[in-house]
This record gives structure tokens, sequence and C-alpha cells, in this order.
């Protein structure tokens, strides 16, 4: 039983899990029909909250919340009150005395959706925070796999990048194992935390041997400004090591699958070649981001508090 | 209460009265509302096949999103599939449910069909009347009607019935039958 907020795959179970690529999967028709809306949120509240920019991920929260017909506040820190000094509590706060039935969080520190969760009466989904989770871009990446692949289990998934800094990455070792598919991951020694592999999946600093066999390969952005001289020497020779091409994706299965988070660092973590066209699925991954959080919009936005009168048989 | 054989044949009585009732036959698009209204409504195609030796589409749309209790329930039903293979302007759209008793959730099938397009006419065909309404719903084709106590459940059950099965994949409709259980039931 999915509860109150979406704060972290681990939380989740894999029932939980199923339920909810279920439910995006019926929700994608909607995005194919003339008129993309139905009003099963109207009235509703969403407040996108983002103390840390990301249009994407905003984006496509906010497109999910008007198609299921709920109002969407999008509150960024820019021209917000955070340059007043205002405290994050106070923010949140605010912001739930509106009576919103569902706040999105992006924090650049770990546990910031958690603790507004503790405090706020609006449901909270957690956009990501720092470099710990960001569940509804993993559930999408999943619902992708799913998709392309026809299932889960028993398919094994390669990660390659920044293992150590990345939140997609940890929520994508969460979902996948849950869901009983192999995870491997793989990049620089400096890149990989020794206690990875407590999570149930096996590190590679050799990217041949990733890939070997694999089905799916993820390709992770490389934050290029923060990791250069500190987790490897050049970003040329990353690319060169750990950089995916058609040459490298040989040694994956023939069937394989290229996926990205977005946005792609062209030449340096992706290739290209691979960055446009199959067997990369990046841009299948972002229409089904919409889908995906329809549905956990859907599962928690604007439910009854616990104890309000139920209503008998229908 | 209803079995297989009684259920078949009310479904060609019904059959031959929506090809009596409609004046241009061709314009019929049948959409079945899940689950109980998908392998009737195959059923109910096969036999506007044979009466009318046209194809009438089929359809399969979900009324969750368009529930109107869905701000007063603790939980979020699970959605089940929508699948409607063409437009349905201006055409006869026959909604085809298993049971019909308050009416609602027909009231939210009239409102996602609106988002297709815009019928000439909507017509509803019902297996099992119960008649406790509580919205202004008429219903077209009734197959029984069941008198009930408001507490009663009307069950209508059929072999192979899978909500996730596309309409594309050819399935058997299996053995059908309805079901009525509590003190209300004649």
């Amino acid at each position: 039983m999915i509860g109150r907020d979406i704060l972290g795959i681990e939380d989740l179970s894999r029932d939980d899990i199923e339920l909810i690529l279920e439910t995006a999967e019926r929700m994608q028709e909607i995005g194919n029909r003339e008129v993309k809306k139905v009003p099963t949120l109207r009235g509703r509240t969403l407040i996108n909250l983002f103390f840390e920019p990301s249009t994407r991920t905003q984006t496509s929260f906010e497109i999910a919340g008007k198609r299921l017909a709920a109002d969407v506040v999008n509150f960024s820190v820019s021209g917000s009150s955070v340059t007043k000094r205002e405290t994050l509590l106070d923010t949140a706060k605010t912001l739930d005395a509106m009576d919103p039935d569902a706040v999105v969080v992006r924090h650049k520190v770990a546990g910031v959706p958690h603790r507004l969760a503790e405090v706020l009466e609006a449901p909270v989904i957690n956009a990501g925070d720092g470099a710990h989770e960001h569940p509804s871009q993993a559930l999408l990446d999943m619902l992708t796999v799913k998709e392309q692949k026809g299932r889960i289990e028993g398919l094994t998934v390669t990660i390659v990048g920044d293992i150590a800094h990345s939140r997609v990455a940890r929520s994508n070792i969460y979902g996948f194992t849950r869901l009983g598919a192999e995870v491997r991951v793989a990049g620089p020694p400096t890149m990989l935390p020794s206690a990875i592999e407590s999570l149930g999946v096996k590190a590679y600093t050799n990217l041949r041997e990733a890939i070997e066999g694999a089905d799916v390969v993820m390709a992770l952005r490389i934050q290029m400004e923060r990791l250069e001289g500190a987790c490897f020497p050049s970003v040329r020779e990353y690319a060169a090591t750990f950089g995916l091409d058609r040459e490298k994706l040989r040694f994956a299965k023939e069937d394989a699958i290229v996926m990205h988070p977005g946005p792609v660092n062209r030449g340096v973590e992706l290739a290209h070649e691979l960055a446009d066209h199959r067997p990369s699925v990046i841009l299948d991954q972002v229409r089904n981001g919409v889908a995906l959080r329809m549905a956990l919009l859907y599962l928690v936005a604007g439910r009854p508090p616990k104890g309000a009168p139920r209503e008998g048989a229908r | 209460m209803l079995d297989d054989q009684a259920i078949r044949r009310a479904l060609m009585r019904i059959a031959h009265e929506i090809v009596e009732t409609t004046a241009d036959p061709a314009r019929l698009y049948l959409v079945a509302i899940p689950n109980g209204g998908v392998p009737l409504g195959r059923v109910l195609v096969e036999n506007l096949a044979s009466l009318t030796g046209q194809d009438v589409p089929l359809g399969i749309l979900d009324t969750t999103l368009y529930r109107d209790d869905l701000s007063i329930r603790g939980s979020r039903p699970r959605l089940r599939r929508t699948e409607m293979p063409s437009s349905v302007d201006g055409r006869v759209v026959v909604l085809v449910e298993d049971v019909v008793n308050t009416g609602r959730t027909i009231r939210a099938g009239m409102d996602a069909l609106m988002d297709f397009g815009r019928p000439s006419h909507v017509r509803v065909v019902a297996l099992v009347d119960r008649g406790h309404r509580e919205l202004p719903i008429k219903i077209d084709y009734v197959g029984k009607n069941i008198p009930t106590q408001p507490g009663d459940k009307v069950v209508f059950r059929a072999a192979r019935l899978d909500a996730g099965t596309p309409l594309a994949a050819a399935a058997e409709v299996g053995e059908m039958q309805i079901v009525v259980r509590g003190g209300g039931a004649s």
C-alpha cells in the first residue's frame, strides 16, 4: 500500500512499484488523445517547490498535473523568499497554509523532502534531493524499460558514470533490483563508493566487462564543472574510457537499449551518434515521464485525510 | 441467477433491438466499460456482424478517472485499460455495461466519451438493471431487470476475462454468469 508521500524508491515494495507502473501505463493513453486532459484532480492544487533549478523535471510535473486538471503553481528559488533569508521550514509552512493537495520538492540537500513531509499537511513528492534519491526519474526509467523489453525481471541493467554522487543511480539501483533485474555499476574508482555492492549490485571499473551481455545501458550525466580534476583527470579522458559509443556498445546484447536521464553532454558520456537514434530511448523516457508523474499524482494527491468520512458502497 | 445460455440469448435479443432501433447501422460504435462490459461487447459485435453483415467497431473506455467519489475515498481505484480505435464523431455510440445500479458509472462514461468527440447519439446496454438509480439515467437495452436491496451484490463473471487484454488480442469469451448475493435476492 503506497503511503501518503513518495520520498524514495527505498521505501517502496515491489507491489507498490508495480502498481505505479501499471497506473502510468494506463495514463499513457491520455497523452495520445486529441484533448489531453481528464477531470480527475479538478479543483486540486499542486505546488512545485524547486530550490534547485530543473526545467525538465519541473515542466514534466507541471504538464502531468495539468493533464489531470489540477491547478499547478511553480515556486522556484529565483525570485522567491529564499533570497530574503526565510528558512526552509517557514517557506514550506507558508505554502502549506495555502492548502495545496500535493507539494513536489527538489532540493540540493539530501533529506529535505523527508523533513518537509514531517511538518506539512500536504503529501510530499521528492523530485530529487542531493545525492540521495530521485524516485520519479527511476520509475520513468523502469516504465521505459518495461515498455521496450516487455519485462524487467531477469534483465541486466548497467549504469555508467558518477555512481557516488548520483541520486538517479541510487534510485534506479533500489528499483531495478527490487523488480528482479541484475544491476551493474561502472565508473572510475573515484566515482564508485566502496560500499556500493552492499546494495546488491556488481561494481566494475572496466566498462567493457560491465556492458558485456547487458540489456540496458544507462549513462549518467557528468557534472563536468564540479568533477574535472577531482574525480578524473580530464573530460577527454573520461569520454575515451567511459563515454558510450557504438564501438563500446558492441559488447552489450544486440538489442540493448541506451538510456540517459538528460540533459546529455554530447561527446562526453554519450557519443553524438547514440544520443539521437535507436538504440537510444531518451525521448521515450521524457514522454513516459509525464505519464509516470500523472500516476504519482493520481495515487497521492487530493486523497482525504485519515479519519475523513467515507462513502459507503458505490 | 443468469447462466451462460441465458446471457447469450439476452445478448442476441439486444443485438436485434439495436439493429431495429438504429436508422443507419453503419454508424454504430460499441464502447465497453471494463471489466464486465468487455466480454459482453465482444459478443455483441459478433452478433451485430451476423445480423447486419457489417463490422461494428468496439472500444474500451475506463471511467475511473471520471468518477465522482475520488475525493471522498481513502484509496485510489486501479485504472483499467482504455482503447478507442477511432473517432466517435457522428457515430451512434452504445455504451455496454454489465450491471447498472445507481447510474453513476454511466454518467462518468458519458463524460469520458465526450472527451473523444461528439457522438450523434449515446445509448446504453445493461445486462442487468438493478434499478436503484441516483441520477436521471435511462437504459435503452436491458438484458434482465433484477430487483435487489441496495446492500446486495450483483456480480458478473466471465471465464478468461482479463482487464489487461488488448482488443486486438483474439480472446475467446468464455463462460459467463450473473451471481446475486445478499438477503434481498428474489
